[in-house]
């Protein structure tokens, strides 16, 4: 990668929820670390995946960056313009600047409402058109770009296939020309033959209008193919960052190695063959995240040292993050 | 993995549909498959494909009205099941033939115990005592990897995670030994490290109790390493059937074509854009005349539009619903 400034730069980013215990008088009972000190950047018109099983925080991330969620610590700089936890300069602004697909196209449009007022509600709240004319042909605008017709303009979400909600929740995205969208899990609710359309679509207008998203995600075939730089997390921390055929070919983590060869390929002989490394056990609560490393009570080849100290975050080769003890410097 | 003998299950023309406030829906369409004892057979395909509502059918557990099983044969050990009285099949289910369904959560009754619903299966089936039945569930928690079984009989479904619960499913499904096990996209709710696990437990309960399996599933990787043979559905209809490595090295019907294509891989490099299917599944409301995949493939033919392929053998053990040959096509694309 070249030194360019980067669009998106998140530092330190955490994010806890409290949990209370108790049904009458409700007691702080401790935090759920969903997000756990995370840093990345992000180039313009890049993609970058954030990988991970459920629970991992990959969501809550993708929303407090969007500050959906106020961060609980870190700094987030889109576009030059900061957003950190005590102070909210200009949010509305910073909103225009960001936009996000949801991954259920069932839940994320309101039912009642047509798809003209779906796609230009952010045109409304930006105050983006100065006559009803020009938010039509806005809206006209935006559903073509999408492969809608216009003529579905005053059709309600119950009447398009879950493909073609997602279309709508895409030209809603687009609605305030945003310069990052973060895509969360867009494809993952819809059927194999729909994806590919979705996942080219996004390609599509990511060239068009140079947009740099941020893509989450669990399907890690899809991630390779859309992404050009992937994050792994585990238990709300990033294990593993690297560009994505480094990542894919020379994965060092031992989470990584793990993930990476449970993903099932669709070629009997090439799957019958492969060392598939089984872990053992359930991803740990958040609550009470293990000491040390948190990946060390499943990990293959975790040693003491796993156990009590916390792994750097270090750069292995030439844009290859990893943390963890094992991984020696080459 | 082929054998000469009589199948374990033999579907002929199987036909269900749904009468709804909004008209009829052909779910489906007059299917026919084997499956040979010792098997592993892949039923592979989108939601609304009918792959479920086969099964269910299979196993008696339409709910009719609004369903109706219009025609159809099962025959399971020289049994119909598709005419079998309920009281019949409420103990070759579970005996016989078991399910395990996609989401633990929903099926296991959240108010009961683990050890409660083990040991109610076990006594219905085995006509066994409490404390025998509780003797056996620990060694049935023990047998699909569940740690400390003895200790966790008296946990609620909630208290395990969702591998833990399906791994529970297996458990009851396996209580009586059966001899065909249907498994609805069991993994489909899971993480992959989590659907790695339960795929290497029902592999070695395979071996183990040489089971006869169904495995229902709308993902191709999934079923590639597991299965000896696949069946692809569409819109209620069988459309290709081959041995597994025939189907994924060898893929002969456009619709099987199309999905391989629209599928990236997690051990290759990027080296085009996906291979996207155009429009939508068709509308199940409709009763189908034509081929189903028409609208939707780059093959079509005006015979297509007239006449609905059956499903017809090409070559051995491979059998395709589709009036062209896609081999002859050098390109493979008319687009």
């Amino acid at each position: 990668m070249t030194e360019i400034q980067p669009l998106v730069v998140v530092e330190g980013l955490k994010k806890y929820f409290s949990v209370s215990s108790g049904l009458v008088f409700k007691q702080k009972a401790g935090f759920v670390r969903a997000v756990d000190g995370i840093s990345f950047s992000i180039a313009k018109g890049e993609t970058l995946g954030l990988v991970g099983e459920s629970g991992c925080g990959k969501t809550t991330a993708g929303r407090t960056i969007l500050n959906l969620y106020p961060p609980t610590a870190g700094k987030i700089t889109i576009d030059n313009q900061e957003l950190n936890s005590n102070g909210k300069p200009d949010l509305k602004e910073f909103r225009r600047k960001t936009a996000m697909i949801f991954q259920d196209p069932y839940a994320s449009l309101n039912p009642r409402w047509t798809v003209s007022a779906i796609v230009s509600e952010p045109l409304r709240v930006h105050k983006l058109f100065k006559s009803e004319k020009e938010r039509t042909e806005r809206v006209n605008h935006l559903l073509n770009l999408v492969g809608l017709s216009s003529r579905l303009i005053n059709r309600f979400p119950h009447e398009f296939s879950g493909g073609q909600r997602q279309r709508i929740g895409v030209a809603r995205a687009l609605a305030s020309d945003p310069l990052f969208i973060v895509c969360d899990e867009p494809i993952s609710a819809l059927d194999v033959s729909i994806q590919a359309q979705v996942v080219n679509l996004l390609e599509d207008l990511q060239d068009q209008f140079g947009l740099t998203y941020l893509f989450i995600a669990h399907d890690l075939s899809m991630v390779r193919h859309i992404c050009d730089r992937v994050a792994v997390m585990y238990l709300g921390v990033i294990v593993e960052l690297a560009e994505r055929n480094e990542l894919y070919e020379n994965p060092l983590h031992p989470y990584t190695q793990a993930l990476l060869s449970a993903v099932p390929i669709p070629d009997p002989q090439r799957d019958r063959a492969r060392r598939r490394i089984i872990l053992s056990g359930d991803v740990p609560s958040p609550i009470n995240p293990p000491s040390g490393c948190r990946f060390h009570p499943r990990c293959p080849i975790g040693k003491e040292r796993c156990k009590l100290e916390i792994h750097e975050w270090r750069e292995i080769s030439s844009g290859h993050w990893v943390a963890c003890h094992a991984v020696t410097n080459p | 993995m082929i054998n000469t003998t009589t199948p374990l299950l033999q579907v002929e023309d199987l036909r269900t549909r749904f009468h709804i406030p909004e008209g009829t829906v052909f779910a489906v369409n007059g299917i026919s498959f084997t499956i040979n004892e010792g098997e592993t057979l892949a039923v592979v395909g989108e939601s609304g494909c009918g792959k479920s509502v086969t099964m269910l059918s299979i196993l008696g557990l339409i709910p009719i009205p609004p369903g109706e099983i219009v025609s159809g044969k099962a025959i399971f050990r020289a049994k119909d099941l598709i005419k079998l009285p309920e009281s019949e099949f409420e103990h070759l289910r579970g005996d016989e033939l078991a399910m395990v369904f996609q989401d633990p959560m929903t099926s296991l009754n959240p108010v009961l115990t683990i050890g409660k619903q083990i040991t109610e299966t076990l006594r219905t089936h085995l006509g066994i005592n409490q404390e025998e039945a509780e003797k056996r569930a620990v060694e049935l928690l023990d047998r699909v990897g569940i740690p400390e079984a003895a200790s966790r009989l008296g946990n609620y479904p909630h208290q395990f995670s969702g591998g833990m619960r399906q791994r529970v499913m297996i458990a009851i499904a396996l209580s009586c030994d059966p001899s065909l096990l249907i498994a609805d996209e069991p993994t489909t709710a899971l993480d992959v490290t989590i659907q790695a696990q339960i795929v290497e437990l029902v592999l070695h309960l395979r071996e183990l109790l040489h089971m006869t399996i169904i495995w229902i599933t709308h993902d191709l990787g999934v079923v590639a390493g597991m299965a000896d043979r696949v069946i692809v559905m569409y819109a209620g209809f069988i459309v290709e059937e081959a041995l597994v490595d025939d189907l994924y090295d060898n893929p002969r019907h456009p619709y099987t074509l199309a999905l391989l294509a629209a599928l990236p891989r997690v051990d290759r490099r990027r080296d085009r854009r996906l291979n996207s299917i155009p429009g939508a599944p068709p509308n199940l409301l409709v009763e189908p005349k034509w081929c189903p995949f028409a609208p939707r493939c780059t093959y079509v033919i005006d015979r297509c539009w007239i006449e609905n392929p059956s499903l017809e053998l090409i070559a051995p053990a491979h059998k395709i619903a589709c009036w062209v040959d896609v081999s002859l096509t050098l390109d493979g694309s008319r687009s």
